[in-house]
């Protein structure tokens, strides 16, 4: 046998199993661990369920209410019940509209006529931030997004709701 | 006694020539402040390196009381801090020291930086340094979560939402982080613990060992 036509020598040869034997083993190792690490991020949503938070249609009004209600969160292995609360109201169009209270400035909560010096707005107590009716910021304080909106669906007269959203 | 156990190891694994190649060299004039006093900058690289010691080590006993679970996390702080002897002063010196060590990290980079020693040949030692500070903000964060009470809960939050920021990927850092998209919780609880008792000490371990023997390498910069 002539070297010229020996195109893949023996230490080649088994240079490039062994690296292909070795990688293989190391992919074994690694991607079960990798999986599982990302597995978080592949599986879908479970936020954006609708909860009935017991409140009848009749009884929205042009005046924000507040409304709390619990919904079933399921955290891995931990389910536990955790609060929401909005400001449900029907706006100038007769729509309803539920806002969350949560500031988007810092994440404080608002209350609709929070100060006597603002009436009808929402009014944050932590830095005086305020928010017109309809949830939009007012420019000169503090907050520089408007409320978020509640996805929300009735059924049967009963309010529901999902999650709170920018808009 | 003990100088002839050594001799008998020595004898047999030579081992001199090994601890000897570590430990065995000359301080050169420039950076002993018994020389100069000016030269106690030299000193912070070594003591970011003690406080790390110190964190590893209170950080390892700490874990004999803590678990990583929001049904008792909170608890079994309270109790190593409250009940168990000398908890306190092992959670103070993991608490302090987290904060001690940026100071240390930064003194020891601002010698770096206004020395000019980060210039050629030691431009790589440069860089491992920088990824050393990222994996010592990481430990920094991770930690703040583990006593799971108000203001780690809230800390964790914001940063979660600033690593959602980032572009294209933040969504996925965001979850990838928390354990789930919208939950700050048990699974994020039980990830930052892994992170900050596992992966990121392994990466600073790593890290250490390069920054270290690229100094012994390269030895120290000259004066200036
Ligand atoms: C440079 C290295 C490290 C830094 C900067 C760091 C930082 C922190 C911080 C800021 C906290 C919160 C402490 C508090 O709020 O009181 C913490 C908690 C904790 N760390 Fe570390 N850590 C480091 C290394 C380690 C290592 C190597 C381990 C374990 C092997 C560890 C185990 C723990 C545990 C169990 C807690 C929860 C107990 C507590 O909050 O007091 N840490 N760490
Ligand atoms: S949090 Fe509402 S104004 Fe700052």
């Amino acid at each position: 046998m002539s070297e010229k036509k020996q195109q893949v020598s023996r230490r080649q040869f088994l240079n490039y199993t062994l690296t292909g034997v070795g990688g293989f083993m190391a992919a074994g190792m690694l991607v079960p661990m990798l999986r599982m690490a990302v597995d978080p991020v592949l599986q879908p949503s479970t936020a954006g369920d609708y909860a009935n938070v017991g409140l009848s249609v009749d009884d929205i009004t042009d005046t924000p209410q507040r409304v709390d209600w619990k919904v079933d969160q399921v955290d891995g292995w931990y389910e536990s019940k955790v609060s929401r609360s909005a400001w449900v109201f029907k706006d100038d169009k007769n729509e309803i509209l539920a806002l969350s209270p949560v500031c988007t400035h810092l994440g404080c909560v608002v209350s609709w006529e929070g100060s006597d010096n603002y009436p009808n707005e929402f009014f944050c107590p932590c830095h005086n931030g305020r928010y017109e009716k309809d949830g939009t910021n007012i420019p000169g304080t503090p907050p520089l997004a408007p409320l978020h909106v509640y996805d929300q669906k009735v059924e049967n007269g009963i309010l529901y709701l999902g999650d709170a959203k920018p808009r | 006694m003990l100088q002839k156990i050594y001799d008998w190891i020595d004898d047999r694994v030579d081992i001199t020539p090994i601890w000897r190649d570590i430990a065995d060299h000359e301080v050169p004039e420039h950076v002993n402040p018994a020389h100069h006093f000016s030269a106690f900058v030299y000193c912070f690289g070594g003591l970011t390196f003690f406080v790390v010691v110190i964190q590893i080590l209170s950080g390892m006993f700490l874990t004999m009381y803590y678990v990583p679970d929001i049904e008792n996390a909170w608890k079994s702080v309270y109790y190593l801090q409250t009940q168990v002897a000398h908890g306190q002063i092992v959670r103070g010196m993991h608490h302090w020291g987290a904060s001690v060590v940026i100071v240390m990290l930064l003194l020891h980079t601002l010698r770096v930086f206004f020395q000019g020693a980060y210039k050629k040949p030691r431009e790589l030692n440069w860089m491992v340094g920088v990824l050393l500070f990222f994996v010592m903000l990481g430990l920094g964060f991770t930690g703040y979560l583990l006593p799971w009470d108000n203001k780690a809960y809230f800390a964790t939050q914001v940063g979660l939402e600033i690593a959602e920021q980032v572009p294209f990927i933040g969504d996925y850092l965001k979850t990838l982080l928390a354990g789930s998209d919208h939950i700050v919780g048990a699974q994020t609880l039980t990830r930052f613990f892994a992170i900050h008792v596992f992966f990121l000490p392994g990466a600073l371990f790593a890290l250490l060992a390069v920054h270290f023997i690229l100094i012994r390498r390269q030895g120290i910069s000259g004066p200036l």
